[in-house]
């Protein structure tokens, strides 16, 4: 038994209705567990008085700098003893999952009870940089309590100016669009930079994020400083057979308003025979018609990635998204995955050396240019890079003629 | 002498193959196609003519370990013992007989968490941490979530969107929740709150002063004291200044409001990806059920049904019928707010003769 409940009026309406309700979780830890009792405490003045109370401080594990979010309460008494002493502590520590988040039940069931005896027994499945994060944890179990989740063969994820925590999509695992290995892209990217996850010393975070197709599942391209989109080079696939049975099924009608006139660049056409024409050069990869008609069209065979860098979300410049600095890379053999990995390595270097304080990738880029961006890694330009070539006039164009020449050099 | 303490040992992101259900692993790569035999159900077809049975559960994503193990109990009595937590903390069970499915689907009804969120449906929302964990949230993600969800269940159990639709909530405009077709965020509305006799003794200066986006910090002596002051005027509320320098207070019960913003998209199907876009303000923070928040989110999801086509996200939706339309189909007011007048801003203004009567 734990200790007396705390009156939660505001809190207990979170328990009605059919949505499954996090306040039945943290109640149900609640008869014995007192962390569980006080958090409720905390968090019913929270929704009385409409006010947080927690304040950060620096918390960790021996041997790493980062992953341990710290939450120390400000709820406070007159005398200045904590109101709500059993949550008085409640760090978040950040584990990595395996990539897609998949989880066998015993795996699931050793967190749990690894998580019973040292922390509140709220899990957070999953966050939005992708971690499982076990909220709740008192200063004195975090070491404890990592060193048994370490020891079930897990990690912890990053936090603060580091290389985090990063996801993939179930791609290859379960899907038919995939074009290629995403969860080792993902594996390779994040191993490689286990130093500066662990040990924060970046200048600001570093995501990357793995989509096996442009559908980007995982939202890469918006809130990654990475992004990874599969694609393919070769001709879309296309069942014939099974395009006359769509249409059959779906009417003519239906699959031009549907299909044909939503392809962006216009590449599709419906033969009189109810067969589809694809213009392949001009199909912009987009996957809105291998996701309507799934069973007929499928990616081409030559799958690999476009690159793009740059992407987050508001602070402190606004929303920026990533830009294209691949725009195709075959990702197939061990030399492949490779190249990922130098691709990652260099664009970390570079962000090490050259960020601001509290700038993250795509404000760099910003304030350096891409130009300066892609000779600092190495990258050669490419047209795929711009939506559109510059409007403004104000710049100088000196070395035009070896630049020109380069091109064709490069064509040649 | 003390035992010499444990050090971590760095392993990394583990490798997906060891956690894989065994027909995924069987097939990895190779599948040809899947339909969706209900909502909340995916049918996968693998080349081999293997087949897998995806059903999608919802969570309260904060869970506890009850609550877990129980789902672990469904995984192994009624699915083969494997699951993945989706971007939107859905569960995922997966099967490899269809027999299996309803069986499956009875537990998880049973025990109180819906099956959806597959297709055109509205998914769970992704969302922040709020007064559960964050340090500068105006509101608590977990419960208006919660709140929200209730009544728009039916979205979730159905597919009868015209594309799906994916909503996100963030406690304050830093916005971790992310881009959405519709995003639900907290605003702070009023500038920080000043501890003068704190700052010179806890917050690193010129740091505070790099973080604010809109250059509105700047060294000062207050009473004597090193401390900061802030040009209230140029200050846009984000509170960046207050987790390296919490004297600096940005929570303000009072003044903290919620917004709505509309049309963000990740994937690159059709059109491009996209940011959200403002579209209301000043709602009230509401606990613990927020009932103003879900009327307007239920405006807008009403209007996007009866009117978009086919796979029109909401976003391409909006912009196929033009703002105007969008304001007056979902009975929104249009202000002087929705103009952007940030870095950049120009680009969302209307550069033609463009205009719909
Ligand atoms: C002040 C304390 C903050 C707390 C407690 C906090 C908390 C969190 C948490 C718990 C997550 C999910 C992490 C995970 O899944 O592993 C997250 C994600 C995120 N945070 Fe914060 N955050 C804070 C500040 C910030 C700031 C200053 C930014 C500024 C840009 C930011 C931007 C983001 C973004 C964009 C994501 C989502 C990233 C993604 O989808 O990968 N957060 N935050
Ligand atoms: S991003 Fe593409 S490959 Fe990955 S899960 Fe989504 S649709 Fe499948
Ligand atoms: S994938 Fe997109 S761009 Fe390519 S043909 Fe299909 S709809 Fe058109
Ligand atoms: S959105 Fe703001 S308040 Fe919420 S978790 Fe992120 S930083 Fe904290
Ligand atoms: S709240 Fe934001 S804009 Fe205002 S002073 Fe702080 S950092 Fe600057």
């Amino acid at each position: 038994m734990a200790k007396q409940m705390h009156d939660t009026p505001m809190l207990d309406q979170l328990e009605s209705g059919p949505w499954p309700s996090f306040i039945s979780g943290i109640k149900r830890l609640a008869k014995d567990n007192n962390i569980a009792v006080d958090l409720l405490g905390q968090l019913e003045t929270s929704y009385e008085t409409k006010k947080g109370y927690w304040k950060g401080g620096t918390v960790g594990v021996v041997g790493y700098g980062g992953g341990v979010i710290p939450r120390f309460t400000e709820l406070k008494n007159e005398d200045g003893t904590p109101k709500f002493p059993d949550a008085a502590e409640f760090h978040t520590i950040r584990i990595m999952p395996p990539p897609g988040s998949h989880f066998d039940s015993k795996t699931l069931r050793s967190m749990c009870d690894i998580w019973e005896k040292y922390g509140s027994g709220l899990i957070c499945g999953i966050g939005q940089s992708g971690d499982i994060m076990f909220q709740g944890c008192s200063s004195a179990n975090v070491q404890p309590f990592f060193n048994e989740i370490n020891e079930l063969g897990f990690d912890m994820g990053g936090a603060g100016p580091a290389v985090r925590t990063s996801m993939s999509c179930v791609g290859a695992a379960r899907c038919e669009q995939s074009n290629f290995d995403e969860g080792r892209a993902m594996r390779t990217l994040v191993n490689n930079a286990l130093d500066d996850l662990h040990r924060p010393a970046l200048p600001y975070k570093m995501k990357y994020k793995v989509s096996g197709c442009a559908n980007d599942c995982m939202n890469a391209i918006h809130r990654s400083d990475f992004a990874v989109i599969g694609t393919w080079r070769d001709d879309m696939k296309v069942d014939q057979a099974e395009v006359k049975a769509f249409v059959e099924n779906k009417g003519r009608k239906y699959v031009i308003d549907n299909v044909i006139t939503r392809c962006p660049t216009q590449a599709l056409s419906l033969n009189d025979d109810d067969t589809l024409a694809v213009d392949n050069g001009n199909c912009v990869r987009c996957m809105h018609c291998l996701n309507v008609m799934n069973k007929a069209l499928s990616p081409g065979d030559d799958g690999g990635v476009s690159v793009l860098i740059g992407g987050k979300r508001t602070l402190k410049i606004g929303d920026l998204m990533g830009t294209v600095i691949v725009p195709f890379h075959k990702m197939e053999t061990d030399e492949d995955y490779e190249w990922l990995e130098e691709l990652g390595t260099e664009v970390l270097d570079f962000f090490a050396e050259n960020a601001l304080e509290h700038e993250r990738t795509g404000e760099m880029i910003e304030r350096i240019g891409l130009t300066n961006f892609l000779e600092g890694i190495g990258i050669e330009i490419d047209p795929n890079m711009i939506a559109q070539p510059r409007t403004n006039p104000y710049v100088r164009m000196d070395a035009w003629d070896e630049e020109a020449a380069k091109w064709e050099e490069r064509k040649a | 002498m003390a035992e010499a303490p444990r050090m971590p040992d760095e392993i990394g992101v583990r490798d997906i193959q060891e956690f894989l259900h065994p027909v995924m692993k069987k097939n990895y790569g190779n599948w040809k196609y899947h339909d969706r035999p209900r909502p909340g159900v995916l049918h996968h077809v693998a080349h081999s003519g293997d087949e897998i049975w995806t059903v999608r559960a919802a969570t309260s994503r904060q869970m506890d370990i009850h609550q877990i193990r129980e789902l672990m109990d469904i995984a192994d009595d009624f699915a083969e013992g494997y699951v993945r937590f989706t971007i939107r903390s859905n569960m995922e069970f997966m099967v490899s007989e269809e027999s299996k499915v309803q069986p499956l689907i009875d537990a998880l009804a049973a025990h109180g968490n819906p099956i959806g969120g597959t297709g055109n449906s509205v998914s769970t929302v992704s969302h922040t941490q709020g007064w559960l964990h964050c340090d500068i949230p105006g509101t608590d993600a977990s419960g208006a979530v919660k709140a929200l969800m209730d009544e728009i269940i039916d979205e979730f159990t159905h597919e009868e969107m015209p594309n799906r639709v994916r909503l996100t909530s963030s406690c304050c405009q830093i916005n971790c929740g992310g881009q959405g077709d519709i995003a639900i965020n907290i605003q702070h509305t009023k500038p920080p709150k000043i501890d003068h006799s704190q700052v010179g003794n806890v917050c690193e200066r010129p740091t505070v002063v790099a973080r604010c986006p809109v250059a509105a910090i700047r060294p000062a002596m207050v009473n004597g004291k090193p401390s900061l002051e802030v040009d209230e005027k140029k200050c846009i509320c984000c509170g960046a200044c207050f987790p390296p320098c919490p004297p600096m207070q940005i929570n303000d019960p009072e003044h903290s409001n919620f917004a709505v913003w509309v049309g963000g998209k990740h994937s690159n199907a059709r059109s491009k990806p996209t940011f959200h876009k403002l579209v209301a303000s000043g709602i009230p923070n509401n606990p613990p059920r927020w009932p103003e928040v879900s009327k307007i989110v239920k405006q807008i999801l009403a209007a996007y049904k009866a009117d978009a086509k086919d796979y029109e996200r909401m976003g391409e939706w909006a912009e196929r019928i033009g703002w105007p339309s969008f304001f007056e189909k979902t009975g929104l007011p249009f202000t002087k707010y929705h103009i952007d007048n940030w870095r950049g801003g120009r680009a969302n203004l209307n550069a033609s003769a463009h205009i719909r009567f």
